[in-house]
């Protein structure tokens, strides 16, 4: 008995020296190089900005305790004074719904058939959603600006028939409408594979039943397939909205001057006005943003999914 | 029924179309005849050439290189452990810390850790800096698919190992490891594509010393575009595709030898 308590007892040691050396590690760096930076961005966006960037020394190099010191709402303050700003969020948030929207739309009837199609093609299917992904990210933006560009064959096109009508003639690049295909392109796959997942969970027998009812296949998709596939339609968008939201390389490439939007405003303060204070609150308010899209996300997906019980 | 899914199929090719058709365009101006990506001159290598006589290029090449060399393998080995902590052990915390740097949007991972560099560590900003920054947002989809594989497993042949007297470090190295070695791989090579492909992080972390492969593409191409960066799209290409070829062989090829065993 004895024995045997001495041997759970080391073996239980053992576990425990077992588990912090798997623990430690990982969790020590994400600690250090996660963690901290995010609190060190709290603190930054709650500083005084400096007089040629970055912060206020808290010490000047008089070695007195400069003004600086302390902490500020000041960065705040001048984020909700001026309605620029505020629209410039508003824009994001729109051009994020619209690009969910248009992902959405494009990406369930290829789910579906995904899912119609015969086991043996799926799987192929599927990679060939994913495979782009594979490319570079800045190619994928670059490939639009060759299509988009004014001396390609599809500028020339557009131009030829809208000249024949009378139109004056339009450039498709640096535009809203450049930056819109660049964010659907980019994110498309995102939607295509929580959607799948989803809707090749299904029974088909639900379909069946429907049809037995006398549904029209109109009815069966909107009381049937819909309603069940909303927790794959929730995941997909928010993996879509939530980069959306925070990109700023696709803007910058594609759009015109007026298209800004939180990302470029981020990186601005940081590579080029370099008012860290400033930079670090709009941080902020973009985390608190897709924080709570993540949330209600989540809340989302436990109501359409609670529904399908008690039905 | 025939006639819906014959919409969908119209529906489904123009998105495939959708997804690949920029692709092809950038890979056939590559080689091109001419300086303009519009008409179809002739065939080339001229901009291949000009490429690999482009001594900056072959230098952002080679640290970009050592870049998705560091923090691929610094990531597998701290998302390895993380994989098999947040399997094993049932844990709140961990999770939450390794899967978030995945799903944050990239540009305020680059905002933070451009900050703490800078102020608390007073780090110059270089190859350092990036490795770092590259290893946070690595190690959870490391961590992903390691885990993954393991929940596939039953643990009771690690149980059986302990119960015939094996030690921890015994019972990791001769039957926890090979069997999610594939998964481990797998991730080290995912770890090397995202890494070798990251531009928003890279951007924010890199300073203004050496020149890394995607900040240099971004120049060009804010610059001067040249079918130039036709070829080095093309080149990068090829280069992640057979990586993540190689991934998935690695870990369904495996997957089908364990089951004939």
């Amino acid at each position: 008995m004895r024995v045997l308590f001495l041997m759970i007892k080391e073996n239980t040691n053992g576990n425990r020296t077992a588990k912090w050396l798997m623990i430690g590690p990982p969790l020590l760096f994400l600690l250090i190089f996660f963690v901290v930076p995010s609190l060190i961005m709290i603190v930054t966006s709650l500083r005084y900005p400096g007089e040629f960037g970055g912060l206020a020394p808290i010490i000047t190099p008089a070695g007195k305790v400069s003004d600086g010191y302390g902490l500020t709402l000041e960065a705040y303050q001048f984020l909700l004074s001026n309605s620029l700003y505020a629209e410039i969020f508003l824009k994001s948030f729109g051009v994020a719904a619209v690009t969910t929207l248009i992902c959405l739309i494009m990406s369930y009837p290829l789910a579906l058939l995904i899912t119609r199609s015969e086991k043996r093609f799926r799987n192929l299917m599927v990679l060939l959603v994913v495979l782009p992904l594979a490319s570079n990210f800045l190619v994928r933006i670059y490939a639009w600006m060759i299509i988009l560009g004014p001396e390609s064959p599809l500028s020339h096109l557009i131009n030829t028939i809208l000249s024949v009508l009378g139109v004056a003639p339009l450039t498709l690049l640096f535009s809203p409408f450049a930056v819109l295909v660049g964010m659907v392109y980019v994110h498309l796959p995102f939607m295509v594979l929580p959607l799948y997942t989803n809707l090749e969970k299904h029974d088909p027998v639900l379909l069946d039943a429907a049809q037995d009812l006398g549904a029209t296949s109109w009815q069966r998709f909107w009381k049937v397939t819909w309603p069940l596939s909303l927790p794959g339609v929730f995941a997909g968008s928010a993996l879509v909205f939530i980069p959306v939201l925070g990109m700023f390389a696709i803007p910058e490439m594609l759009g015109g001057t007026g298209d800004i939007l939180i990302g470029n405003l981020i990186k601005d303060q940081f590579l080029g006005t370099r008012d860290w204070p400033f930079g670090s609150a709009l941080s902020i308010i973009l985390t608190l943003a897709v924080l709570s899209i993540a949330g209600l996300t989540a809340w989302f997906t436990r109501q359409s999914g609670g529904m399908k019980y008690a039905e | 029924m025939r006639n819906r899914n014959f919409r969908l199929r119209i529906v489904a090719t123009l998105v495939y179309a959708f997804l690949y058709i920029p692709l092809v365009i950038v890979v056939a101006y590559s080689f091109n005849n001419s300086r303009l990506n519009a008409e179809w001159v002739g065939f080339t290598l001229f901009w291949y050439e000009t490429l690999f006589n482009n001594k900056e290029m072959l230098v952002a090449a080679r640290n970009s290189l050592i870049i998705a060399l560091s923090a691929s393998i610094l990531a597998t080995a701290l998302g390895t452990m993380a994989g098999l902590a947040i399997h094993r052990y049932k844990l709140k915390v961990l999770p939450i810390i390794v899967l978030s740097p995945v799903a944050t949007p990239e540009i305020l991972l680059g905002v933070s850790l451009l900050l703490f560099f800078l102020q608390v560590l007073n780090l110059t900003l270089g190859m350092i800096s990036i490795i770092i920054a590259h290893t946070t947002f690595c190690i959870g989809f490391v961590a992903i698919i390691v885990r993954s594989r393991l929940q596939g497993m039953d643990w009771s042949i690690f149980e059986a190992a302990r119960d015939l007297g094996a030690s921890p470090w015994q019972c990791f190295h001769l039957i926890t490891l090979p069997l999610i070695m594939p998964a481990v791989v797998a991730g080290a090579l995912m770890s090397f594509t995202l890494s070798i492909d990251d531009f928003v992080i890279t951007f924010f972390t890199k300073g203004v010393g050496e020149p890394i492969l995607p900040i240099q593409i971004y120049t060009m191409i804010k610059t001067a575009v040249t079918p130039e960066v036709n070829a080095i799209s093309t080149l990068l290409m090829l280069l992640t595709l057979a990586m993540i070829i190689i991934a998935t062989k690695l870990d369904s090829g495996v997957l089908r030898g364990e089951v004939s065993r």
